[in-house]
C-alpha cells in the first residue's frame, strides 16, 4: 500500500513539475530572444497615425489622454491583471503605472518589446506617469542605452531624464542610520529601518559633499536578485558605480538595479 | 510609499476569491477547548504577524514587547514579521490558509477576519478564552499584569464581535482627523467653527482657489494649490453616508451603498473636484506632504498619521526647504450635522489563528494578551496618534502624564500627535464602525472607488451626471463581486459554471489519478495472476 501511495505522489508531482518547467521554459527562451535583440535598435523609430512623439507627450497635461508608443526596459510588478512598467523610446521615458494586463501578456513583456499605450497622463508626487492604461503589443524591439547622469545630481535639468535607464558613477556609500546597537550602517530596511529582509533596501551615497537617498525597489528587484544581494553587503566608504531607472518622488528616487565596484 | 495601491487593489481580487470560495464551505466557529494547564515542559514556536506605520519605534515596541514576554515565558519563542499596510497581511493570510500555514497572531481589521472564516475554523473565538480563570483576562496563573475583564472597553471588543463571537481583541484604535492650515483660513477671511462642517470645508475651499493675475494662487502664492485632500476616500463615503442616515450595508450583508444619498453626494463632491478645490491621495499623493509644503488647507487621514502633519512635524517626505510656517489645527472631520457628530472607529486588532495544538493556541492566546498589558500599549499608543484600548492603561498615571506634556517637544509631545489623540479621547462615543461580514471588506473598497471614479473622470472632462453615475453604480457591482454577497438569510449563491481554468486543471488531475489507478489495478491483477499460477 505505501508504495502505491507514494507511487500516486510521485506521479501528482510530476505532473505539476511539467507544467512549471514548461512554463520556465517559455520564459526563459523568450527572456533568450530579447537579449539578442537587445541593441538591434531599429534604424528609425517612427510613429504609427495618432501617437504621440515624447515631447508631445512632454507637453500634455496631466489627465490629458496620451497614446504612446515605447519599448518596455522593466517590469516593476504584475496584480490583479494590472502592470506597472519602465518604458522608453529613443527620446524619453515612459512610465505606465496599473495598465491593464493579463498573466500572459506580462510574460510577453520582455526587455526590448514595443507596445502601443493608451491612457492618462498623471503626476503623483511628482512622478510623471501614464495611469489606467490599455496596451498592445507591436513589431519592434530596442532596449535604451544607460545614461550617465552623474554629473547632473543636484541639478534641475535631472528630471529632463525622469523614468530612464541611468547611472551614476563612482559613488560614495554613506551612512543610512544606526542599528539598534547605535552602529551606523550602510542601508537601511524601509526608509527608517522599520523593515526586514524583502522590503526596499534604502541607502545613501555621495559625491562631491552632497548625499542622495537612492533606493533598491523590493517589486522591481526582491531579495534574490543580485543588486538586492549586494546593496547588503555594501559597507561605508565603499566606492560604487549604479545604474537604475530614474523614479521621482517628491524629488528623485533612482531605484537602483544594479551596484558594482567603482571602475 | 505607492505600494500601498497595490495591496488595496489586491485586497478586491482577494476578498473577491474568497467570496467565491465560501460558497463551498462551511462558517461554523470551532469552539477552543482550554487545556486545564499551561503546558510549560514543551517548548513553543509561534509566529507573530505585525502591522506598523513604517515607524522605526513602533517596530522597537514590538521587538521589545517580544523580548520581554519570552523573559516571562521561556519556553515560548516569538517570531515577529513585520508588514506596513494592512492588505498586504489580508492577502499573505488568504494565500497561507490555502496551505494552512497561517501565523500564530495577527494583526488584522474585523472586516478582514470575517473573510478568513470561510475557511472552517480559521480563527479562534476568544469569548471563552476572556473569561478563563487561569488563562483569561487578568487570570491566576497569567504571569504579568494583564487587564481584567472590566479593563477591556466595550465598545472596542462589540467592534471584533460578530457571526455570534469576538474573534478579536483590539489592539490600538484611532480615527480620522482634519489637519487644518489655520494660517491660511484666517488668511482668506473665515474663522474656523468648534466643529468643521462640510458646507464651511466646500466654502473656504472653494474661496482658496482666487488666482493672482501669473496665475499663482493668491492664499501661498504657489503654482499649487489643492485646498482639500482626502486620504481614505473608502472612509469619506463611508462616514457621510452615516452621517446623513443613509444606507450603505445592514449586519446580514445586504449592501445599502447605491442611492440617492450616495449620488447626491457624489454629485457634489464632483463640483468640487472640477474647480480644482478637492483630489485625493490616490490621485495627487499624501495630504501631509501637500499639507507642509503650503499647498493644502484641510488634510484629512488617519490620527494615526499625525506625526507627518504640521511644519515641525518629526516624520516627513519632503525637503526640509519646501516645508512652509503655519499654525495646524487637529479636529474632528467634517460633519453635516456639528451637533452630533459622526467619525470612523479604525485601528488594529489582533486574532489568532486555529491550530491543532491546544497548547500553542493557548501560547498565542497568552501573548496576544501581553499585547494589552499597560506597557505596551502606552508606549505604542504614544508613537502617533493612537489611544489605549484598555481602561487601565488610558487612566495609568504614566499616560495622563503624556497627554499634560503636549508640545513640550517635537517629537515624544508633539503637539499635533498628542492633539489628535486627545480628539479621539474626548469623542469615543461618537465613533461608530460598519457591520463586518464577507464581503465587507469589497464594499468599503466599493465605497471609496465611486469616489475615485468620478474624481478621474471630472479631471478628464467627462460628463459625471446621473446616467454616468448609475452606470458606475453597475461597474463597481461587478468589479467587486457585490452581487455575490452571500447576505445570512439568503441561501448560497449560484456562481455559474466553473472559469476554463479550473475546468482544465481537475480535467488534468482526473486523468492523472485515473492512470495511477489503472496502473494500481493492473498490478494488483498482474500478482493475482502470479500468485494462481
Amino acid at each position: 500500500m505505501k508504495k502505491n501511495i507514494a507511487l500516486a505522489l510521485t506521479l501528482s508531482m510530476a505532473f505539476a513539475f511539467s507544467c512549471t518547467a514548461m512554463a520556465e521554459e517559455t520564459t526563459e527562451a523568450a527572456t533568450e530572444a530579447a537579449t539578442e535583440a537587445a541593441f538591434e535598435a531599429e534604424s528609425e523609430d517612427v510613429k504609427s497615425e495618432g501617437v504621440m512623439t515624447y515631447d508631445e507627450y512632454m507637453a500634455a497635461a496631466v489627465d490629458d489622454e496620451v497614446v504612446i508608443e515605447a519599448y518596455v526596459q522593466a517590469k516593476q510588478s504584475w496584480w490583479e491583471d494590472k502592470a506597472t512598467l519602465y518604458t522608453q523610446d529613443k527620446d524619453g521615458a515612459y512610465f505606465i503605472y496599473n495598465a491593464a494586463c493579463s498573466e500572459d501578456d506580462y510574460a510577453k513583456l520582455v526587455p526590448g518589446t514595443k507596445i502601443k499605450v493608451t491612457g492618462y497622463k498623471a503626476e503623483w508626487s511628482g512622478e510623471i506617469e501614464i495611469a489606467d492604461a490599455t496596451f498592445e503589443i507591436e513589431d519592434g524591439e530596442y532596449i535604451a542605452p544607460v545614461k550617465d547622469v552623474t554629473d547632473l545630481l543636484g541639478k534641475d535639468e535631472l528630471i529632463d531624464y525622469q523614468n530612464q535607464f541611468v547611472s551614476f558613477k563612482g559613488m560614495t556609500v554613506e551612512a543610512a542610520g544606526q542599528d539598534e546597537s547605535g552602529n551606523d550602517v550602510a542601508f537601511l530596511y524601509n526608509y527608517d529601518g522599520s523593515g526586514s529582509d524583502g522590503d526596499d533596501l534604502y541607502f545613501n551615497v555621495s559625491l562631491n559633499g552632497e548625499t542622495y537617498t537612492f533606493t533598491v525597489e523590493s517589486y522591481l528587484c526582491d531579495n534574490t536578485t543580485d543588486v538586492y544581494k549586494a546593496v547588503k553587503e555594501l559597507k561605508i566608504g565603499d566606492k560604487i558605480d549604479l545604474e537604475g531607472f530614474l523614479y521621482w518622488y517628491e524629488g528623485v528616487n533612482p531605484h537602483i538595479t544594479s551596484v558594482t565596484a567603482a571602475e | 510609499m505607492k505600494k500601498l495601491w497595490k495591496a488595496l487593489s489586491l485586497t478586491a481580487a482577494a476578498s473577491s476569491l474568497l467570496l467565491l470560495s465560501s460558497c463551498h464551505g462551511a462558517k461554523e466557529a470551532k469552539s477552543l477547548a482550554i487545556p486545564d494547564t499551561f503546558d510549560t515542559s514543551r517548548s513553543y514556536e509561534i509566529t507573530f504577524w505585525a502591522k506598523n506605520d513604517t515607524n522605526k519605534t513602533q517596530t522597537d515596541i514590538y521587538k521589545k514587547a517580544i523580548s520581554d514576554f519570552e523573559a516571562l515565558y521561556p519556553n515560548i519563542q516569538v517570531d515577529l514579521r513585520l508588514y506596513t499596510d494592512y492588505g498586504k497581511i489580508y492577502n499573505d493570510v488568504i494565500t497561507n490558509i490555502a496551505t494552512d500555514t497561517t501565523p500564530n497572531v495577527c494583526i488584522t481589521y474585523p472586516d478582514h477576519i470575517a473573510t478568513y472564516l470561510s475557511g472552517e475554523g480559521t480563527v479562534v473565538p476568544l469569548d471563552t478564552l476572556f473569561s478563563n480563570e487561569k488563562y483569561g483576562f487578568g487570570g491566576s496563573e497569567l504571569a504579568y499584569d494583564g487587564p481584567s475583564e472590566a479593563d477591556m472597553i466595550d465598545k472596542y471588543l462589540e467592534e471584533c464581535t460578530f457571526s455570534g463571537h469576538t474573534y478579536a481583541v483590539p489592539f490600538m484604535r484611532s480615527t480620522e482627523a482634519c489637519y487644518v492650515n489655520k494660517t491660511y483660513v484666517e488668511k482668506l477671511g473665515y474663522t474656523l467653527p468648534d466643529t468643521l462642517t462640510w458646507d464651511f470645508i466646500w466654502e473656504v475651499s472653494e474661496a482658496a482657489m482666487k488666482q493672482n493675475a501669473d496665475g499663482t494662487y493668491a492664499v501661498n502664492g504657489q503654482d499649487v494649490l489643492i485646498p482639500f485632500i482626502y486620504k481614505s476616500t473608502d472612509n469619506m463615503m463611508i462616514q457621510m453616508l452615516k452621517q446623513k442616515h443613509a444606507g450603505y450595508s445592514s449586519d446580514d450583508g445586504t449592501v445599502g451603498l447605491f442611492n440617492d444619498t450616495t449620488t447626491e453626494l457624489l454629485s457634489e463632491i464632483a463640483t468640487h473636484v472640477k474647480s480644482g478645490a478637492f483630489s485625493t491621495f490616490k490621485i495627487s499623493g499624501y495630504p501631509a506632504n501637500f499639507l507642509n509644503a503650503g499647498q493644502c488647507i484641510f488634510a484629512v487621514d488617519s490620527t494615526a498619521g499625525a506625526t507627518w502633519m504640521g511644519e515641525d512635524a518629526p516624520l516627513s517626505d519632503i525637503s526640509a526647504d519646501a516645508v512652509t510656517s503655519f499654525d495646524t489645527e487637529v479636529m474632528t472631520v467634517p460633519q453635516f450635522d456639528p451637533d452630533h457628530p459622526q467619525m470612523i472607529s479604525q485601528g488594529p486588532s489582533i486574532c489568532i489563528f486555529n491550530k491543532s495544538d491546544s497548547q500553542e493556541v493557548l501560547a498565542s492566546w497568552l501573548f496576544t494578551q501581553y499585547l494589552l498589558t499597560n506597557d505596551v500599549q502606552i508606549a505604542y499608543s504614544e508613537t502617533e496618534g493612537y489611544i489605549p484600548v484598555t481602561k487601565k492603561a488610558q487612566e495609568d498615571a504614566d499616560y495622563q502624564d503624556y497627554l499634560s506634556r503636549s508640545g513640550e517637544d517635537t517629537s515624544a509631545h508633539y503637539e499635533v500627535k498628542i492633539k489628535a489623540a486627545e480628539l479621539l479621547l474626548s469623542h469615543i462615543d461618537d465613533t461608530f464602525v460598519t457591520p463586518v461580514f464577507n464581503g465587507s471588506a469589497s464594499l468599503r473598497d466599493a465605497a471609496g472607488q465611486l469616489i475615485e471614479t468620478v474624481a478621474k473622470s471630472v479631471r478628464r472632462k467627462k460628463e459625471v451626471n446621473d446616467d454616468f453615475i448609475q452606470s458606475m453604480y453597475h461597474d463597481v457591482t461587478s468589479l467587486y463581486h457585490l452581487d455575490q454577497i452571500e447576505t445570512s438569510s439568503s441561501g448560497k449563491a449560484d456562481l455559474g459554471p466553473l472559469p476554463k481554468t479550473a475546468v482544465a486543471l481537475l480535467g488534468g488531475l482526473a486523468v492523472t489519478w485515473i492512470l495511477i489507478l489503472l496502473y494500481v489495478f493492473t498490478q494488483m491483477w498482474k500478482k493475482r495472476r502470479q500468485k494462481r499460477r
